[in-house]
């Protein structure tokens, strides 16, 4: 597996925390934290969303470099 | 002093079909899964089988833990920087763009730096100083095992870095594809610490 496929598989993984880390902000503010609670979970669901899309430019960037 | 070069070090080998740093790369990994596997598996095993509150012994809450998810949450992101800017440096070089491979490079090294003085000077002093320490609790000794392990993983990696920053950087002037070759094991090397952390993070600091 070349550095392209594991930035892939490990862009995956940082989305999937970004959601996750969201949703534990938001609950956490909805249960009493303070406004930076809601910063982070409303920038944690930016940057899942962020993640994506720089997936998809990093993959176009190098198409022509092996998965190998 | 043998002259002779090592073997399949650009070119693919013809059994494996990739070169051999990347499969020793990928050989050592494999190694280091297992051990922080068998960290994680401890860690699982001892929450599970802690024993509930109000024993003495029970698995402490995170107002107990006194862990900052804020500044887990911002070292996170740091080191998730740090692993494009390693992947950007390889492509860079993969272009045949030396000075803004090595641009990449720094900035790698120095978000690398920023993790350690920020877990070092936010999170391990005022911890021990206030009587954090490891065998203070099972929790402890499991968040500074685990977090210690993954800490020297870095200061590794940042030495790696700072060598192909530093005297290995001539290597780009012999053989430019040899040299992005070992950036690219050092950035699946990057990558795997990085990727320990994305798991430690939300064990230690969110559940």
């Amino acid at each position: 597996m070349s550095l392209k496929a594991f930035h892939i598989v490990f862009v995956v993984v940082c989305s999937l925390l970004a959601l996750g880390m969201g949703v534990w902000a938001i609950r956490d503010y909805r249960g009493g934290g303070d406004k930076l609670s809601l910063v982070i979970g409303v920038g944690s669901f930016l940057g899942f969303v962020g993640l994506l899309v720089y997936g998809r430019w990093f993959l176009r960037k190098l198409r022509g470099v092996s998965y190998l | 002093m043998s002259t002779q070069t090592l073997p399949y070090t650009v070119h693919p080998h013809p059994v494996t079909g990739i070169y051999s740093g990347k499969f020793g790369t990928w050989l050592f990994l494999a190694s280091e899964v297992m051990l922080f596997g068998a960290l994680f598996s401890s860690y699982v095993l001892l929450r599970v089988g802690a024993p509930e509150a109000p024993s003495p012994l029970h698995w402490p809450s995170h107002e107990e833990t006194h862990l900052s998810w804020r500044i887990g949450g911002f070292n996170t992101l740091v080191l998730i920087v740090s692993s494009v800017t390693m992947v950007m440096a390889w492509a860079s070089l993969k272009m045949g763009d030396f000075s803004k491979g090595r641009r990449y490079l720094w900035l790698t090294f120095l978000l690398a730096l920023t993790f350690i003085v920020v877990k070092l000077s936010l999170e391990y002093v005022p911890k021990l100083r206030g009587g954090y320490v490891p065998a203070k609790s099972t929790f402890f000794s499991l968040y500074y095992t685990l977090t210690g392990l993954h800490g020297l993983h870095v200061i590794g990696g940042m030495v790696v870095i700072g060598y192909f920053l530093g005297p290995g950087a001539a290597l780009w002037k012999r053989d430019p594809e040899y040299y992005t070759n070992r950036i690219e094991c050092t950035g699946l090397y990057w990558h795997f610490v990085d990727l320990v952390w994305i798991f430690l993070f939300p064990v230690l600091y969110l559940m």
